[in-house]
């Protein structure tokens, strides 16, 4: 029985203006997301990939409202009910805050070189005004045993630079998890890590995903982890998802040109494997004010007159659940 | 036997810091035959870019070699004096860095940063000639020779990373050294590139060291290829060699920790504990915290590093045989 | 591959060790949070301390101010003691037994006497503690304006931004020393007035525009993005995350302010611009207006004052480059 999903988002677009001119007149947009529709059951792992450019980053912003959106909806069903993110303010989105927490991508970055390994995990639940300073120690030591730094205490009033990169990134995810979020944008955290510490990281966040019942966006631009982390994979190229569905079916049976281009080039680990050149010309262009015909147009091997005249393909079902945009698969 | 163009035997590399001596080089011998390609593996710390600037002596201040030797067609570098040293750097030995957008001064054009290695290192030439000469390398790398006159900013990540390339045969070395050449390309530009530099290396008859934290990039470029893990070579032979049957344990953990788009979807393995610190290296085996066949005397003795049969070389007591 | 044989402590090796106990966990927990963050801060302390202290530049610096402030600390101690308060008042005292004034530095007088019979010694060892509240003063306002108005300006942007940056132009463009003769026209400019003027000046003049630089690095640390994902509104971002980023900063400019009040003190001294009683700007404004400036055979008149204003200005420009070091790690010979 399909249940509403646990995040949805339709139509949704972020644009940055480009100013030029001596007098700041905008007239041309990076379309960084460009109408971008998927939805989450509430449980499964979502990935998201794609090059430079794709918008995956800008994506995973919008969901944990980093940024907001120029147009479009998204939704939560948050409290039994279905809710509008796109625009909460104030309360509301403070409120949210408890329910969407992010993960990010550089360990060394992303914590605050003054604060305590205490104060870093405790943030969300002291802006949140959860709990008092014991109870909170308590959590935070709870977090930082679950999360594999044991015994807690000899991490508690640490700083970052005394932790190595995964050790850093646990606290990250313990800082993620304090607030018991349903919901978790992961921007490739593993990317910035030593390949034996990488396994590490993924497998503590699957571990956890499924003991706490947490629902992950998990963005990168590395396929192989993206097998990994997801059980359906969405492949996005400048602003716009061109292809989404299972992740074994999709590594197995590309349907869009650009998948198969991008599934052709990541090299692998065995040198007995010849591997085919990826079928694809030219180079990733800025979204700039796309022409409206198929972004994939000016590259894709296959292209003909329908791609150039008319828009961007739909995101069409191309059968059991595999939904790719282009109009000659 | 192909004679070899590079051979390092039992380099030794310490950096001296506020908080003590790091070990980051330890024993490493190897050595790289003329036209082939070698990789070197290894996660961050490891050593392999210290191996690389050790062997150019492009150390900082408070980085020494503390033994060994590095022959460069019979020539021990190690013992060479500066002034001798700058005419091997680039003319004998180049470097492709790691994030080549910094090798690119901004404020110049790529074609004049080039006409500028070849008028230090093969004075004499007239300014036509070399910029006859840049062309052709913009040519080899795949850039149109007319972005020579323009400036780092209009190109992009992957134009960037060629036109260090270019730079870096522009005064046709025995040996290039790559250092993590394509790690923040996207993968698509890294594939082209990748089979690039493997075709020119091919045709021009070059030796290359690449260097990588990356073993598919790895196993798909070189020959040969080498593991590093905390400063001390733990595995050497063929590449097909050593994917097929590796043979020290933290070869064989590195594989089944690397995540594949290909094949079945297996379980990845964890290797339990972190890299050591280089401060305080444990003894005997580095790896022996964090092996699961550890003994006695991997904590009391270095592990020789010995061929294990046709050039497979590993430093450890317990050597898997099995795959 | 399961079996551990050593699971490697990592990280945790040599530091801190002995600070926080390995006992059980309820054990540890029952250390009171408040006091963990005074030991660390403690640790800090003493780790900066020991920066600093490997800096000959900053310990001469520092080696001048404690002088100076034994001075300060010394006269009440003298005039309690030693010395006649009729005789060795700075300001009222007079020295009838000498002839005439000002009389060279002798055995009762160390520094001699200023032409108005009063012991120059005394005044310079007065004056040695309203410098020092002057600077202190001026200080303490100018951090703490510019690092609220730098966090403010780089956090929001805007207009908020443009408005004080025009007014940071406005206060750098225009030359202090004509606002605060303007201002001691208006009305009576004492030191602690003087020291709020100054303050705010340097508040929101260039300090602030350097503060705001730094601040606008901070902003843009994912850290910053982190804590908006857990929920920080604006004040706790700039309160809790960017202006505990800027306070070395801050704290480094403080230096530089104090050398600054303190020498625009003694430029509006020597104008008798001032409604104070004593100070060493006051002493050669003194000298000068007894025509005594150019007198090099009365060295005693001037020299006293003037190199003890250029030493404590040097002074603390001197444990500011110190400090420079320790902020800006690049700066480091290491």
């Amino acid at each position: 029985m399909p249940a509403e999903p646990l995040v949805s988002v339709q139509g949704l677009q972020k644009l940055y203006p480009l100013t030029a001119g001596l007098f700041k007149t905008t007239r041309s947009f990076i379309h960084a997301v460009d109408g971008v529709n998927f939805s989450i059951p509430a449980g499964e792992s979502l990935g998201l990939v794609g090059e430079s450019g794709s918008g995956k980053t800008t994506t995973g912003k919008l969901l944990v409202r980093l940024t907001d959106p120029t147009t479009g909806h998204m939704y939560m069903a948050l409290n039994g009910g279905k809710v509008d993110i796109s625009t909460l303010r104030g309360k509301e989105l403070k409120v949210f805050r408890r329910h969407v927490q992010m993960i990010f991508q550089d360990p060394y970055e992303s914590l605050n070189p003054r604060r305590t390994i205490f104060d870093t995990i405790a943030e969300p639940l002291e802006v949140q005004g959860i709990g008092d300073v014991v109870e909170r120690e308590h959590r935070v030591a709870e977090l930082l045993s679950m999360v594999g730094l044991a015994p807690p205490e000899t991490f508690l009033f640490r700083f970052p630079h005394e932790l190595s990169g995964g050790q850093r990134q646990r606290v990250a995810i313990a800082r993620a998890l304090i607030v018991e979020p349903t919901f978790v944008v992961a921007d490739e955290p593993t990317s910035m890590l030593d390949v034996s510490i990488r396994t590490g990281i993924m497998n503590l966040m699957q571990e956890l995903a499924a003991r706490l019942g947490v629902t992950y966006l998990y963005i990168t631009h590395d396929l192989a982890v993206a097998r990994y982390m997801s059980n359906r994979l969405s492949v996005m190229y400048l602003g716009k998802i061109v292809e989404m569905g299972d992740t074994e079916e999709l590594l197995r049976n590309p349907l869009h040109p650009y998948t198969k281009a991008l599934l052709s080039a990541v090299p692998v680990p065995d040198p007995t494997l010849p591997r085919t050149e990826p079928d694809i010309k030219g180079s990733i262009a800025k979204p700039i004010d796309p022409i409206p015909r198929c972004r994939f147009f000016d590259r894709c091997p296959i292209a003909q007159k329908v791609c150039e005249n008319s828009d961007h393909p739909p995101l069409v079902d191309k059968g059991a659940g595999h939904l790719a945009a282009c109009y000659l698969v | 036997m192909a004679e070899n163009v590079l051979r390092v035997e039992d380099l030794t590399m310490h950096y001296t810091t506020r908080a003590g001596e790091v070990s980051a080089v330890d024993n490493v011998t190897f050595s790289l035959a003329k036209g082939e390609a070698m990789g070197l593996v290894g996660e961050s710390g490891c050593g392999k870019t210290s191996v690389a600037t050790t062997v150019l002596r492009l150390l900082p201040d408070n980085g020494k070699i503390l033994g060994g030797h590095i022959y460069l067609d019979g020539t021990d570098l190690v013992a060479l004096p500066e002034p001798e040293m700058r005419k091997v750097r680039w003319r004998r030995i180049s470097m492709v860095f790691q994030a080549a957008m910094n090798s690119l001064n901004p404020v110049y054009r790529v074609g004049d940063q080039i006409i500028e290695a070849l008028e230090t290192h093969l004075p004499g030439l007239s300014i036509a000639e070399n910029r006859a000469r840049v062309e052709e390398l913009f040519k080899l790398v795949g850039l149109d020779p007319k972005l020579m006159d323009q400036y780092p900013h209009e190109y992009s990540g992957g134009m960037r990373q060629r036109a260090v390339i270019a730079m870096a045969l522009s005064c046709n070395p025995d040996l290039i050294i790559a250092d993590e050449p394509t790690t923040a390309l996207d993968v698509i530009v890294q594939d082209n590139l990748l089979r690039e530099m493997t075709e020119l290396q091919k045709r021009l008859g070059m030796s290359m060291l690449y260097i990588s934290h990356d073993i598919a990039v790895i196993a798909e470029v070189s020959d040969r290829m080498g593991v590093m893990y905390a400063g001390r070579l733990a595995e050497l032979a063929t590449t097909v060699e050593i994917f097929k049957t590796p043979i020290h344990p933290y070869t064989i953990g590195l594989m089944s920790a690397f995540p594949s788009i290909v094949g079945a979807k297996r379980e990845l393995a964890t290797l339990p504990g972190e890299p050591p610190d280089l401060l305080r290296p444990p003894s005997g085996c580095r790896f022996h915290p964090r092996c699961p066949f550890g003994t006695e005397i991997c904590t009391q003795q270095v592990p020789e590093f010995n061929d294990h049969g046709s050039g497979h070389f590993a430093a450890c007591w317990h050597p898997q045989r099995s795959a | 591959m399961a079996d551990l044989r050593k699971p490697a402590l990592s990280g945790a090796g040599a530091s801190g060790e002995g600070d926080v106990a390995l006992a059980s966990p309820r054990r540890v927990l029952e250390v009171p949070v408040w006091r963990v963050r005074l030991r660390l801060l403690w640790r800090s302390i003493k780790v900066n301390v020991g920066l600093f202290a490997e800096n000959p530049i900053g310990l001469v610096g520092l080696a001048i101010i404690v002088l100076f402030a034994l001075m300060a600390l010394a006269h009440p101690i003298l005039m309690a003691t030693v010395w006649d308060r009729n005789v060795y008042d700075p300001v009222v005292g007079i020295d009838v037994t000498l002839a005439e004034f000002p009389s060279p530095p002798t055995a009762a007088h160390l520094l001699g006497t200023d032409p108005l019979g009063r012991d120059i010694l005394s005044q310079l060892m007065w004056s040695a503690r309203s410098e020092f509240i002057l600077g202190i003063v001026a200080a303490l306002v100018t951090v703490v304006i510019a690092t609220v108005v730098g966090a403010m300006s780089a956090f929001y942007g805007g207009v908020i931004d443009t408005l004080f940056m025009r007014l940071a132009d406005i206060i750098i463009m225009t030359p202090y020393v004509t606002i605060l003769i303007v201002m001691s026209a208006l009305f009576d400019v004492g030191l602690f007035e003087l020291a709020i003027i100054i303050g705010i000046l340097a508040g929101f003049g260039a300090t602030t525009v350097i503060i705001k630089s730094q601040a606008l690095t901070v902003k843009v640390r994912t850290y910053i993005e982190a804590a908006r994902v857990a929920g920080g509104s604006n004040f706790h971002l700039i309160f809790k995350h960017i202006i505990p980023n800027l306070l070395p900063l801050s704290f480094l400019y403080m230096m530089f302010t104090v050398t600054s009040a303190i020498f625009s003190e003694a430029v509006l001294s020597y104008f008798g611009l001032l409604s104070i009683r004593m100070s060493w700007g006051l002493m050669i404004h003194t000298t000068e207006y007894s025509g005594y400036l150019l007198d090099i055979a009365k060295w005693w008149l001037i020299f006293p004052a003037s190199l003890s204003i250029t030493a404590l200005c040097a002074a603390f420009y001197l444990v500011g480059r110190a400090l420079d070091e320790i902020v800006n790690p690049r700066l480091r010979k290491r």
